[in-house]
């Protein structure tokens, strides 16, 4: 079976996969037991696979395991713990930004994103980057405060 | 939801003409309404180290109702909510005290831990008070600790009772702490569960693995109904450690490999009959054929005065009728479940809102006893009443039975959105009559609609399977709640009819028929306003005399900044885009019973693309007292966003025999740029009982939107959802 080196949350591993065109979402939550990342459409529609390949925000459905051979992934597993969690994690805690959460860790990941291309965001400009990634409980209020915590927090290089 | 119990079978239970309208006074008084005679120690056990372990049937669903519940048993047992843990939905380790739904997490499944709570505080009252050798008048609970209230030495509840049991029932009468010394409930606690979903770190039912599992997929027919007649395995036969499950019209694959399952199941050949009996229907037809449709007769569900003599002599009379789609849970994860049937019993993880209600299910669906099945609750993406949970269970179960194996099923994002039993379609006919002095005088109103839910008999993989051959059960007629105008008048007729069939399944969706019901009851009311040549907030405040309604409704008018003035000022204020400005509002007291809540929303219109853009949300929210202000205003906030997705853009499409919304671009809901600004004013009344939160602040959403979209264009918005399209067709 083929076999695809990945560099993953800061760490190198090898996978294998029969099929090269394998998504990557199914390679980290199954050959990797990295369960944060979510399958939701698998149509790059919704987000909740978001992970940051090479700093960018990914639909991780839609990625061929071959294509992320050789590029660094982070997961929202390589971000914070919660114990310690980042200043966007941390955010979202103290917003209590979520319902079902299962949406979260896109959310998550894609404002962790937009907040390194952009430290300070008004809040028109945090929606516009979040318009990828759906909510379904209808907590984008609570979303979009979070971000502009984490915007203003001292550690908000997350 | 709620199978058991809950209010909306209640009233449907039995299928005969239910004519109390208003509910039972003892289902709308909140606590006590429930003849709990559980044993106590079904529900809450105190540890030897003191913590306390509560277990309920009820499921959280991420409404934060579980954090609900430990700050009402603290409360009560004066033991720190730090120290209390939940165990839910669990067939094997929780009793079964209901399903979830229907708004009635904290009224009915709050007031049952709130009794079992305080049976367990005179408990352990009394054996301090016989440690101790005192009265039980002199002692009280803080911080775990059981002490004379004057002070002195005291003993801990773990010492006490930890480690064992009460052997009490829970005491239905048994003495209640006062609100008014309330120190946990009240308080904005955080929710337990937020930090393992921000880090990614939360457990969902998508997520568990049992030792030797396969996982599966299904694949439904092309069309409702369609036989399948051949399957090619060859034409999968390049992909690894596939095996297909067939059982008459039930087509599965499983295989080790979840991308296998999904490329088996994508690629496999089958060949399925034409489309079976139903007649063909089209989305477009549905709003116009609905009002002539087959169907039962016209049942009057509240009628007084004589409507019909004071609309035709009224001096002014509005008619109109609104629509309501059908929309799907359109749950953010495709279901997903895992069954493990062995002979020895099964057991079954799922994200179900009702723990045993399911267990009834796969019992019968298995042809075993319910005892020889488990059904262990874990969460999934939220479901917001009867989503695909039970079909996907229903479809593992056939796959694990098959193969021999533990098999984990995920349904696909077209399963989701094809498949998913709906939220039904209503046709909404409505008149209204005004007095020469503007006065309201009469109202009409008429739901016609699917038969209620009976989807249950209708599980897709049994069905096809041929496994579950119980015809399905007559429905009641659909809901008239809050299709009734709240405000004073002496002639009001309200009356509900229910079609023959129903072209999709159909089950509870999140207010279930109140949304549709209001968008109707209150956008008519808008209507008299105008026609009256009121202002609209006027207009409802005179009809009304319930202090705690006018308190909502003044509260929301101030949160919007109000304009008092004649229903629709269109096109003369304007935004610097050129996009019409307006306001809207709508005011209910949700199930006519329960929940105040008063809506404005500011809105800007833009005549030329039809974009509806919504400024400004105000809510006033009155539910009694709260249990946990931010869990509730979350909840509110939910409410209000989710029915404005469904609201601007959700329908379900058809064509012919099928679904053809099946993805986020065919069925769209509201991305983040359209997201207002969102206000929710809290209004607590702890001297009164809590009802829910999960609904009610859905109900006036539409109408507070057409209402607005009005004020600002003239255009009055009688079909939902109001998409671009829409608007501009009704502009031009």
């Amino acid at each position: 079976m083929p076999s695809y080196e990945l560099n993953v949350n800061h760490r190198a591993v090898t996978v294998d996969s029969w099929d090269p065109d394998q998504p990557l979402l199914y390679v980290l939550r199954n050959s990797l037991s990295l369960h944060g990342t979510k399958f939701g459409c698998g149509l790059g529609q919704c987000g909740a696979c978001t992970v940051l390949v090479d700093g960018k925000p990914t639909f991780s459905c839609l990625l061929p395991v071959q294509r992320a051979a050789g590029r660094s992934i982070t997961t929202i597993e390589g971000l914070g713990t919660p114990d310690q969690p980042t200043a966007v994690q941390a955010a979202f805690i103290a917003e209590q930004a979520a319902q079902c959460g299962y949406c979260t860790s896109g959310m998550v990941v894609r404002a962790t994103a937009l907040l390194e291309a952009n430290p300070h965001p008004t809040a028109e400009q945090a929606k516009e980057g979040l318009a990828p990634n759906l909510c379904r409980c209808g907590t984008h209020t609570r979303i979009v405060n979070a971000v502009m915590r984490a915007a203003a927090s001292p550690a908000s290089k997350a | 939801m709620t199978r058991r119990l809950s209010r909306r079978n209640f009233l449907i239970s039995g299928g005969a003409l239910v004519v109390s309208f208003r509910l039972p006074s003892a289902f709308a008084q909140g606590p006590g309404f429930t003849a709990p005679a559980y044993d106590l120690d079904s529900f809450l056990a105190i540890r030897p180290d003191g913590s306390v372990t509560l277990s309920t049937s009820h499921v959280d669903c991420g409404t934060g109702i579980l954090t609900a519940y430990r700050q009402i048993a603290a409360e009560e047992l004066g033991i720190p909510v730090e120290r209390f843990s939940m165990v839910e939905g669990d067939t094997a380790a929780t009793p079964n005290h209901g399903g979830t739904g229907g708004s009635t997490g904290v009224p009915r499944g709050g007031a049952d831990i709130r009794h079992a709570a305080a049976t367990a505080r005179q408990a352990l009252l009394q054996l301090a008070a016989t440690r101790l050798n005192c009265d039980t008048a002199e002692l009280t609970i803080d911080k775990g600790e059981v002490r004379p209230a004057a002070g002195g030495k005291g003993v801990t509840v773990a010492s006490l009772i930890g480690g064992r049991q009460f052997n009490l029932k829970v005491d239905s009468k048994v003495a209640l702490k006062s609100p008014s010394t309330y120190t946990v409930v009240g308080k904005p606690i955080l929710r337990s569960d937020v930090p393992a979903k921000s880090t990614g770190r939360h457990v969902y039912v998508q997520d568990h693995a049992v030792p030797g599992m396969l996982h599966g997929r299904v694949l439904r027919p092309p069309t409702i109904g369609a036989k399948l007649l051949s399957v090619d395995e060859s034409s999968i036969k390049a992909i690894p450690g596939v095996r297909v499950v067939r059982i008459e019209s039930f087509l599965g694959v499983v295989a080790p490999d979840e991308w296998a399952a999904i490329r088996a199941a994508r690629e496999l050949k089958a060949a399925w009959s034409d489309a079976a009996a139903a007649a063909p229907f089209a989305t477009a037809d549905l709003a116009s054929a609905m009002g002539s449709a087959p169907g039962t007769e016209e049942q009057t569900i509240l009628d007084q005065g004589d409507t019909t003599a004071a609309l035709a002599t009224a001096s002014k009379k509005v008619e109109a009728a609104y629509y309501w789609p059908f929309q799907s849970h359109a749950s953010l994860s495709p279901c997903c479940a895992i069954a493990d049937v062995k002979d020895s019993g099964t057991t079954i993880w799922s994200s179900t809102q009702d723990t045993y209600g399911l267990r009834g299910l796969v019992a019968k669906q298995l042809g075993t006893p319910p005892a020889k099945v488990r059904v262990v609750y874990l969460d999934g993406s939220g479901s917001y009443g009867s989503n695909g949970a039970y079909d996907a269970a229903a479809d593992a179960v056939l796959l694990s039975r098959a193969v021999g194996k533990p098999v984990r099923l995920q349904w696909m994002r077209h399963d989701e959105h094809g498949w998913d039993p709906k939220g039904p379609a209503q046709l909404l006919q409505v008149a209204g009559g005004l007095d020469k002095d503007g006065n309201l005088i009469a109202f009409e109103s008429k739901v016609t609609g699917a038969p209620g839910p009976a989807w249950v008999e209708t599980l897709l993989g049994p069905g096809s399977a041929g496994v579950l051959s119980d015809p399905p059960r007559a429905g009641g007629p659909p809901t008239t709640q809050n299709l009734e105008t709240p405000y004073a008048l002496p002639n009001m007729r309200v009356s509900s009819r229910a079609l023959a069939a129903t072209p999709i399944r159909i089950s509870n969706l999140r207010a279930p028929g109140k949304i549709g019901n209001t968008f109707a009851s209150e956008g008519l009311i808008d209507e008299l306003a105008f026609a009256a040549g009121m202002d609209p907030v006027a207009f409802r405040r005179r009809g009304l005399k319930d202090p705690r309604a006018l308190a909502v409704i003044d509260r929301a008018a101030a949160m919007i900044g109000w304009q008092r003035r004649p229903a629709h000022s269109a096109q003369e204020s304007k935004e610097a885009s050129g996009a019409l400005k307006g306001q809207g509002f709508a005011y209910i007291r949700y199930k006519q019973a329960e929940t105040y809540v008063a809506m404005a929303m500011n809105v800007a219109v833009d005549r030329a693309t039809g974009k509806i853009a919504v400024r400004h949300i105000a809510c006033a929210h009155d539910c009694g007292l709260i249990i946990n202000p931010d869990g509730l205003r979350n909840q509110v906030e939910g409410n209000i966003l989710q029915t404005l997705s469904r609201t601007l853009h959700e329908e379900v499409t058809f064509a012919e025999n099928r679904v053809t919304s099946t993805d986020w671009a065919s069925y769209p809901i509201l991305r983040f740029p359209e997201a207002p600004v969102v206000e929710v004013a809290l209004i607590d009344h702890t001297e009164v009982s809590a009802w829910g939160a999960g609904e009610a602040a859905s109900a006036p959403v539409a109408a507070a939107l057409a209402n607005a979209v009005f004020d600002a264009t003239g255009v009055r918005l009688r079909t939902a959802p109001f998409t671009a399209a829409r608007l501009k067709a009704a502009f031009a």
